[in-house]
């Protein structure tokens, strides 16, 4: 067993909902968008973790408290065993050298008002124990990791490509020699014929440096070439969770059966034959009771309605948060 | 490498090509850019040559030349006390590049500091800050500035002093809002995941990044100052007559606009012009300034 | 055993429903074409420079047939249909040259009136994001309702639109009678419309797939949700019963489930009413789900148009190739993806002769002088492409 990275026990994270002042005074419970609900998994070394899920599932926001951008309003975060959750100031600043994060639009993480160089380099200066000397090299070594020429460092964004924008914002994520890195939609806002070129950066990257990575994502395709293992999120839960080929060759919940058989393959002889959930994801305020995939699963009995599901070890390694999640267990296929 | 510059004004020659030729590109903010620059430069004489670039002593009271309509030897004619408003147009620049200037640095800045700070730390001292700010504007402007011009003898510099406060909250008002929309770009979430403190954040990312906008606002404002200005020499707690500031000289010769016209309008018509030379060349700039339109012109 | 038979086996009784339009034989007249764009250029002025948003751009869009057109952004897609429906910014973008012919009409050289009356009847379109293309001060029933109106050359309405329709257009003039009707009764008469088409507007919400469509009428934009508001756009475009509906990203926007459920109910909707459709998009995948013929665009010109099933088995364009490879389709133990190299151009300072050549792993000295043209290979298949030139 690898020693865990990063370790989330019971994340629930939720936001206040400001509504009117009569609306408060005469409502009992305070209204609340619950975003994260309950979520616990971890991460360990040399590990890309993908995090599965659709707009409204909570991904971002979980990524977010990993990362200690913000604080989970239950539930404890571990950073190689030691409980982070509570630090602060000075002590929450020395951690953040050790994980990063790069974000999905490449145009609004980068200052439009910053040359490269200085958008590479102002991690470094958060810290003031670097020499001079250490910031020019780290950043020509951060360079180098993401296969960018020595010219850029006087360039604005603005003079970028997309693909080049987001070397840079990777670049700037390296350049503190993270353990960690968060990577939230990296390639989503980038054109098709770039975004295997980061992938395969990514990829490279982690294998130089023996990095651990949570690959946030809504896209399925991406994450199966990139993670070692998958989580899937819905509706501030996560519902399932194992290795990549068993996720999705094998998936033992309604919803991730779905959700994979909705993505669209570039082959016209595949096309989806399956009937897409129908309804839309359930609102963040409001959640359904019982389990939440509830009104619009196939399945849903009774017990559906009323009681959660906890996630529970189904086969060694994979977990599902389904009452009935024995049903999709396949007996053993012999290879045709 | 070198040091980072707090403020991303274009200095290295090719930034500043850059700006000129986004500037030159619309005919209005050239229109505006020349009556700045004119009025800017007239402005440097003016004071370099210590008044002797005037064609007649701005000062100079002549009772048998009172009242001139404009001809070749008073370009602007003649007020009622002789003296040649031309001259005392030109003498008034000075003070009337001054005050603006000196009211709206120090509200720029006294705005920028509270209101960014207000904007990105939040909660009570955000509630402090803009309590404040509202408690100043809540005051009729134009009588918190007589009271304390009043307060304090009267002169030109005090009343840099007087207007100051009623101008400020205004800056603070915007630049929290601006803190606020910028607060909620991910290049600040990114710098608050590397580690960096708020101050950092507030003076790099932030400030360098709503400055636009904040002085295309105080360019707008550069005529208003000009006339609240104008109120208090009126009252007599501004510029003290005899001395040539354009609001000044336009409401002593008040009673004169139907018979001569030129000794009230001309030093009204200059305000007027400065402050739209002003505001043009305040939106043009705020084009150049964006990186956005920028990558378009390089 | 590949992973969708999988599925399949292991959803019996999901009830999988065979995709009855994979295949479809493409329409009765196969030489006739609805919409037949002839070396179309168009420029961008934009600060001091001049962009060729589109190149010399020829396509052929037949009737009843869905044409995906793929590209990656700055490609042109996106300008070649807001060209079509004539909606491109006048100030910095700019016909140099071309011609549309739509049903035996020029497009190009169409007085700003005809066209107007084209737009809403026999040309619709749909925009990427439905809460901005959808007027918020309105409900969905009064706005499908105008839609209902501009069909039926009634339009009494003197208000700016928004989205896809043009401002101040009026298609035939009031009377007299009509005038002082509005003015009198402005209020009451709109209620009369809306009562008189609300049966078509309900059945058109039903055919997108809307339960309960009359709790929906009433409803206003803000308080749908993005899947809601897209079907809303869809059956608005399809009350006019449109020849032509271009589609621009009309699923980008969506989450991955409800954008299959959007693709299914448009391939239902082309089969019934018969409308054709222009989808743009930039997703390779997308494009297979839904298309009978795909269009490949790379920097404002089209490198190559095929049907889709033999695109995706035998692409003829490196740059399609390309796209094909680099799609992630693999585990991550199966070996590395084959990207692209290089980036998307800049259309500001394009490569000299073929635009994909810096990029591709077949240019020869030719590609880097000359400009290809498109040729056909088969009947049916066009590409541009040296490779391709027949000696």
């Amino acid at each position: 067993m690898s020693t865990q990275v990063v370790a989330a026990t019971n994340i629930t994270k939720y936001y206040p909902l400001r509504t009117g002042f009569l609306d408060r005074m005469t409502r009992k419970e305070e209204l609340r968008v619950h975003a994260v609900d309950g979520v616990s998994l971890e991460i360990g070394a040399n590990e890309t973790l993908g995090l599965v899920g659709e707009s409204g599932s909570g991904k971002t926001t979980l990524g977010r408290v990993l990362l200690m951008l913000e604080r989970p309003t239950a539930g404890t975060v571990t950073f190689y065993g030691e409980d982070i959750t509570r630090l602060a100031g000075e002590n929450l600043r020395q951690l953040r050298k050790k994980m990063q994060v790069v974000f999905q639009n490449p145009n609004s993480s980068l200052d439009p008002r910053m040359r490269a160089k200085d958008l590479i380099s102002e991690p470094l200066k958060a810290f003031s124990e670097v020499g001079k000397e250490t910031i020019e090299e780290s950043v020509l070594r951060a360079l180098e990791a993401v296969s960018l020429s020595n010219d850029c460092l006087t360039r604005f964004p603005h003079e970028f490509s997309g693909g080049q924008k987001q070397r840079i914002a990777i670049a700037r994520a390296l350049v503190l020699n993270p353990q960690f890195v968060v990577l939230d939609e990296p390639t989503s806002a980038l054109d098709a014929s770039v975004q295997a070129q980061i992938l395969n950066l990514l990829r490279g990257i982690q294998e130089n440096r023996r990095l651990s990575y949570l690959f946030i994502t809504h896209n399925v395709n991406v994450v199966k070439y990139m993670a070692d293992r998958i989580a899937v999120m819905y509706s501030g839960e996560l519902i399932e969770i194992g290795e990549t080929k068993e996720v999705l060759e094998r998936s033992l919940h309604p919803y991730s059966l779905s959700l994979i058989s909705s993505i669209p393959q570039p082959d016209p002889r595949r096309r989806l034959q399956i009937v897409p959930p129908k309804g839309e994801t359930p609102s963040s305020v409001n959640p359904p009771s019982g389990c939440r995939f509830n009104p619009r699963c196939p399945y849903a009995e009774t017990i559906c309605k009323t009681s959660r599901p906890s996630l529970r070890e189904i086969k060694p390694g994979h977990w599902s948060a389904c009452h009935f999640a024995e049903k999709f267990v396949d007996p053993i296929v012999t290879n045709s | 490498m070198e040091k980072p510059r707090k403020l991303k004004m274009p200095f290295d020659l090719t930034e500043t090509r850059i700006t000129l030729r986004i500037l030159r590109s619309s005919l209005i903010t050239m229109i505006g850019l020349t009556i700045v620059s004119a009025f800017l430069l007239g402005t440097l004489l003016v004071v370099i040559t210590n008044g002797a670039i005037l064609p007649y002593n701005p000062m100079a009271i002549s009772t048998n030349s009172i009242l001139q309509a404009p001809s070749v030897s008073h370009i602007f004619g003649t007020d009622s006390l002789g003296r040649d408003m031309f001259s005392r147009v030109l003498a008034a620049m000075p003070i009337d590049a001054k005050v603006p200037f000196a009211v709206l640095s120090i509200a720029v800045s006294l705005g920028l500091l509270t209101g960014t700070i207000a904007g990105y730390v939040g909660g009570i001292v955000e509630e402090v800050i803009m309590r404040v700010a509202d408690i100043f504007l809540a005051f009729p402007g134009i009588i918190l500035a007589l009271a304390i011009a009043a307060a304090l003898t009267p002169s030109v510099n005090n009343s840099i002093l007087a207007l100051a406060p009623i101008w400020w909250p205004v800056y603070t008002r915007l630049a929290r809002g601006e803190t606020l929309s910028v607060k909620s770009q991910q290049y600040v979430d990114a710098s608050r995941a590397m580690g960096h403190k708020a101050s950092y954040i507030i003076l790099h990312h932030i400030i360098p990044n709503i400055f636009p906008v904040i002085l295309v606002f105080a360019t707008l404002d550069f005529g208003s100052v000009i006339v609240v200005f104008s109120v208090l020499s009126f009252i007599g707690v501004g510029a003290q007559p005899p001395t040539a500031e354009w609001g000044l000289m336009s409401v002593q010769q008040e009673q004169y606009l139907i018979s001569s016209w030129w000794a009230p309008v001309i030093p009204a018509l200059a305000i007027l012009v400065i402050a739209v030379g002003f505001s043009l060349l305040g939106d043009g700039l705020r084009d150049a300034l964006d990186p956005k339109t920028r990558g378009l012109f390089t | 055993m590949d992973f969708e038979t999988h599925l399949t086996q292991r959803l019996g009784d999901c009830s999988p429903r065979m995709d009855q339009t994979t295949f479809t034989p493409i329409p009765a007249t196969p030489s006739e074409s609805l919409v037949d764009i002839q070396d179309l250029t168009v420029n961008y002025k934009a600060g001091i420079r001049v962009l060729t948003a589109l190149n010399k751009v020829s396509l052929k869009i037949r009737p009843r047939e869905i044409l995906a057109l793929v590209g990656e952004s700055g490609c042109g897609k996106s300008t070649l249909g807001l060209s079509i429906i004539n909606l491109l910014p006048s100030p910095p973008a700019k016909v140099e040259e071309g011609r549309i012919v739509f049903q035996g009409e020029d497009l190009v050289h169409m007085s700003g009136n005809e066209m107007a009356t084209l737009r809403g009847t026999r040309i619709s379109m749909i925009f990427q994001d439905p809460m901005s293309s959808l007027d918020p001060v309105f409900t969905v029933g009064q706005q499908i309702t105008e839609a209902i109106e501009i069909r039926e050359g009634r339009t009494h309405l003197v208000r700016d639109s928004y989205g896809p329709f043009p401002r101040n257009y009026q298609v035939g003039d009031p009377t007299a009678r009509t005038r002082l009707n509005r003015i009198l009764f402005g209020v009451s008469s709109r209620r009369s419309r809306m009562r008189k088409y609300s049966d078509e507007a309900v059945d058109a919400l039903t055919k997108v797939g809307i339960a309960d469509p009359r709790r929906v009428l009433a409803k206003y934009p803000h308080e749908l949700s993005g899947g809601i508001a897209q079907r809303v756009m869809i059956a608005q475009a399809l009350v006019e019963k449109p020849s032509i509906l271009i589609a621009d990203e009309p699923t980008s926007a969506l989450d991955v489930t409800t954008q299959a459920q959007v693709l299914n109910l448009m391939k239902e909707l082309r089969n019934e009413i018969g409308t054709s459709l222009l989808f743009i998009t930039h997703d390779l995948a997308v494009a297979a789900q839904i298309a009978d013929k795909v269009a490949v665009m790379y920097a404002a010109e089209i490198s190559e148009v095929a049907d889709v099933n033999e695109i995706f088995t035998e692409p003829l364009h490196p740059y399609t190739e390309g796209l094909i490879t680099s799609f992630p389709n693999k585990y991550r133990d199966q070996g590395k993806l084959e990207a692209i190299g290089g980036d998307v151009p800049d259309l500001r300072s394009l490569p000299s002769g073929c635009r994909f050549h810096p990029r591709c792993r077949y240019a020869f000295d030719r590609c880097a002088k000359e400009r290809p043209h498109l040729v056909e290979p088969s009947r049916g298949r066009q590409v541009a492409c040296f490779l391709r030139y027949s000696k």
